[in-house]
C-alpha cells in the first residue's frame, strides 16, 4: 500500500487565519497529522490552542472571516482543500461527519428529530422518504435512544442533553462516514451522561469501524480511548504520542506543566503546581515557542526560534528545545 | 447554643412554582429537606449533577432566594429577612461565570469597592481606595489595573476580581459556586491554590460547589453528594471518594474521567441507565431508585433519611 492510501486522512502543514478588527490571527499554525482507518485520535488543548479550528478547517466550515491559507488536507490521498463547494457538500456527512459541543444549538428547534435525521439521510443517499424514515428509527435505536419510533416525532426541546447528543451522533453516522470528528462531545453534559456517551462512541467505533477524532480540553476524557494523542498550544502541535507516552513520559514543558496542575487520584493532599501567566493571546504571539512566556525552563533560543519536532520515542514526538538541549548534552558525554 | 458550627442548615426546602404542561402551577422541588453544618474554617464540598439543587442551596444560604421552609443559622443566630443585610457582611459568594457576574460598565475599583459602600466600611475615598488596592494585591492583581474594565481581563483574572469583591467585607464564610469550571485547565490550579492560601491566611469557611469531583476532593474537608434536591451521602472527603457507600456516589465516581491511562483502562465503570428524572415529576420514595441497581420495593414506598454509618459517614439508602 502506498503512503497516501494507508491513511484515511492526512493533514499536512495546515495554516488557518482569521481576519479580525484588531488584526490577522493565526489560529492554526502548521499542524500535521495522519489518521489511519478505524483509529481514534485525540486532540487536547485549552481555549485558543486551535484544536477546534483544526477540525473546522478539515470540514471547511470556518466562520466567514476564517481561511485556510496553506497546507493540505488529504482524504484517501486526495487534497480536499482544492475541492469545489459542491464536492465538499458531498464530503460532509458522507465521508466525514462532525458533532459539536452543544447538542441544543446544533439541532434545529423547529423541526422534529425525525425530520432532521431524514434530511441528512436523503441528502447523501438515494433513499426514498419511507426508507429514510426507517433508517432514522434504526439509527436512533443504534445509539441507544429508547422508544425510537416515538422520538422521531419529537422536537429537540423535548429531549434531555444526553439524548440530544445521541441524536447528533445518530445523524452524524447515518450515512456511514469514514471519519467522525467529535468537537468537545461531552463538555456540556454531566459526568454520568458523559460516561454513557463516551461508552457509546467506543462501542459504535467497534461496530462500524470508522476513524474518530476527539477534540477536547479534558485530559481525563481521552486517557483510555485514544490510539494517538496530539497536544496543541497556540495553534501548534507541541507533542504527539500514545496515551502512555503523553501521561507518563511527557516530553514538552507545556504537557508536563499541565499534568502537574490537575488534581488526580494520587496527589489529592499535595499542593497543585499551576502553570504561571495568562492564556495565550493569539494577536500577540511570541516569536519563538508559543509557550515560552509561561515556561519555567525557557532558554534564549525558545524566545526567538520555533522548535522543530524531535523523535523522543517510537511513536512519540515533541517540539521543545529542552529535548534538543538534552540530546546535545548526551552526545557531548 | 454553642457555636461549634459557623453555618447550620436545618431542613431547608426551596420550591419554585412552575407551570406544568397543562398550565397548572406546581412546585418544582429544587431543594427538598436538606440539612448540614459547616465548622469555622472548614470546607464542605457539594457535588452533584446539573439540576440536583446544589447551586440553589448556595443561593438560599445567602437568602438570594427566600427559603420555602427550613432554617439557616449563622454563628448561633437565625438568619431572617431583617438581619440578612448584616449577615451578608459575613457571608459572601463567588459565582461560576466570571463574565456575567461582573458589571461591564464598572471599573475594577468600583466593583471591588461596591460591598464597602453598601456596608459603609470606609470613611472616605482615600481609605476605600487603599482597601481596594490591598484586596487586589491579595488576589494577585496589579494596582494599575484598578481603573480598567472587566472586558480587559482574562477569565482567570476576572475570577480573581470576583474573589476580591467577596473578600472586601472580611467574610467568615464564602459560598463558591463552581468557581473554576469556566476556567482553562492551566488556570484552574492558580485559582484553586489561591482559595487554599486565602483560607489559611484568613480562616474562612467555604461551601465549595462543583461538579468536578477531583477538584472538590482536593479542596474539601468533607463532601456532600446531592441528587434531585436531596443529600445522599456526606462524610469526610477521603471516605466519600475512596469508600463510597451510596450507589449514586459509587456510579458518579466511576464515571469521572481520570487523567491516568492505566487507572482508566483497568477500572470498572458503573454506567447509569437513563437520565435524571424531572424535578417536577419526582419518583415516589427515594429519588434515585429509578436508576439504582439495588432498588427494592421499600425504596419506592419510603424515602430513606441520612443515617450515621460510623465516623460521621452519613448515607441515605435502605440497601447499603
Amino acid at each position: 500500500m502506498s503512503e497516501e492510501k494507508k491513511y484515511v486522512l492526512q493533514v499536512k502543514d495546515l495554516h488557518t487565519t482569521f481576519v479580525t478588527d484588531s488584526g490577522e490571527v493565526q489560529a492554526v499554525n502548521g499542524v500535521s497529522f495522519n489518521l489511519e482507518p478505524g483509529k481514534i485520535l485525540g486532540i487536547v488543548g485549552e481555549s485558543g490552542s486551535g484544536k477546534s479550528v483544526t477540525a473546522y478547517s478539515i470540514m471547511q466550515i470556518l466562520a466567514e472571516n476564517g481561511r485556510v491559507t496553506s497546507g493540505e488536507v488529504l482524504y484517501n490521498g486526495e487534497d480536499i482543500t482544492k475541492w469545489s463547494k459542491k464536492q465538499m457538500t458531498g464530503f460532509r456527512g458522507k465521508c466525514c461527519s462532525i458533532i459539536f459541543q452543544d447538542p441544543m444549538t446544533s439541532l434545529n428547534p423547529v423541526f422534529t428529530i425525525g425530520n432532521q435525521l431524514e434530511e441528512a439521510i436523503r441528502l447523501h443517499t438515494g433513499k426514498s422518504k419511507k426508507e429514510a424514515k426507517e433508517r432514522a428509527v434504526e439509527m436512533l435505536k443504534l445509539v441507544g435512544v429508547n422508544e425510537p419510533a416515538k422520538r422521531v416525532k419529537q422536537y429537540p426541546f423535548e429531549l434531555s442533553g444526553g439524548m440530544r447528543q445521541r441524536v447528533m451522533i445518530a445523524m452524524a453516522l447515518a450515512c456511514e462516514p469514514d471519519i467522525l470528528i467529535a468537537d468537545e462531545p461531552t463538555t456540556a453534559l454531566d459526568v454520568t451522561i458523559q460516561a454513557q456517551i463516551l461508552e457509546l462512541m467506543q462501542e459504535l467505533q467497534h461496530k462500524l469501524g470508522m476513524a474518530i477524532i476527539i477534540v477536547t480540553h479534558d485530559l481525563g476524557v481521552i486517557a483510555d480511548m485514544c490510539d494517538e494523542i496530539i497536544v496543541m498550544y497556540g495553534g501548534r502541535v507541541c507533542e504527539r504520542g500514545t496515551a502512555d507516552d503523553i501521561f507518563y513520559e511527557p516530553a514538552h514543558e507545556y504537557t508536563k506543566g499541565l499534568l502537574r496542575s490537575i488534581p488526580t487520584a494520587g496527589n489529592t493532599h499535595e499542593r497543585l503546581q499551576p502553570i504561571g501567566g495568562t492564556p495565550i493571546n493569539l494577536l500577540n504571539m511570541p516569536e519563538g515557542c508559543a509557550f515560552c512566556t509561561r515556561c519555567d525552563n525557557a532558554m534564549k533560543i525558545c524566545l526567538t526560534q520555533v522548535p522543530e519536532e524531535l523523535q523522543v520515542g517510537e511513536h512519540h514526538r515533541a517540539s521543545c528545545w529542552m529535548n534538543v538541549k538534552q540530546a546535545m548534552e548526551e552526545a557531548a558525554k | 447554643m454553642s457555636n461549634e458550627y459557623l453555618v447550620e442548615v436545618k431542613n431547608l426546602k426551596q420550591y419554585f412554582p412552575v407551570r406544568n404542561s397543562k398550565g397548572k402551577l406546581v412546585p418544582l422541588k429544587a431543594v427538598d429537606d436538606v440539612s448540614f453544618a459547616i465548622k469555622p474554617g472548614e470546607t464542605l464540598g457539594l457535588v452533584g449533577e446539573s439540576g440536583c439543587g446544589k447551586t440553589t442551596v448556595g443561593r438560599s444560604l445567602l437568602r438570594l432566594y427566600k427559603p420555602t421552609a427550613g432554617e439557616i443559622w449563622f454563628d448561633g443566630q437565625l438568619v431572617t429577612d431583617k438581619n440578612m443585610h448584616e449577615h451578608r457582611k459575613e457571608m459572601q459568594m463567588v459565582f461560576q461565570d466570571p463574565y456575567s457576574s461582573l458589571d461591564p460598565r464598572m471599573t475594577v475599583e468600583d466593583i471591588i469597592g461596591e460591598p464597602l459602600d453598601i456596608h459603609k466600611l470606609c470613611k472616605n475615598k482615600a481609605e476605600r481606595r487603599e482597601r481596594v488596592l490591598e484586596l487586589m494585591k491579595t488576589v494577585g492583581l496589579n494596582a494599575e489595573q484598578a481603573t480598567r474594565y472587566p472586558h480587559e481581563f482574562s477569565g482567570g483574572q476576572r475570577q480573581r476580581i470576583g474573589i476580591a469583591r467577596a473578600l472586601a467585607v472580611n467574610p467568615r464564610f464564602i459560598v463558591c459556586d463552581e468557581p473554576v469550571s469556566a476556567l482553562d485547565v492551566s488556570i484552574q490550579a492558580q485559582v484553586v491554590n489561591m482559595f487554599e492560601d486565602l483560607q489559611q491566611q484568613l480562616g474562612m469557611a467555604y461551601l465549595f460547589i462543583a461538579h468536578d469531583l477531583l477538584v472538590v476532593h482536593h479542596m474539601s474537608d468533607r463532601i456532600a453528594v446531592m441528587y434531585l434536591g436531596k443529600i445522599m451521602e456526606v462524610a469526610d472527603s477521603d471516605s466519600v471518594i475512596n469508600h463510597p457507600i451510596h450507589p449514586y456516589t459509587e456510579s458518579l465516581l466511576s464515571a469521572v474521567p481520570i487523567p491516568d491511562p492505566k487507572i482508566a483502562r483497568t477500572r470498572q465503570r458503573i454506567v447509569l441507565e437513563g437520565d435524571v428524572p424531572s424535578p417536577m415529576n419526582m419518583p415516589q420514595g427515594c429519588p434515585f431508585r429509578t436508576r439504582c441497581r439495588y432498588a427494592t420495593e421499600q425504596c419506592a414506598a419510603e424515602c430513606p433519611t441520612l443515617t450515621d454509618r460510623g465516623n460521621g459517614h452519613f448515607v441515605a439508602c435502605w440497601n447499603r
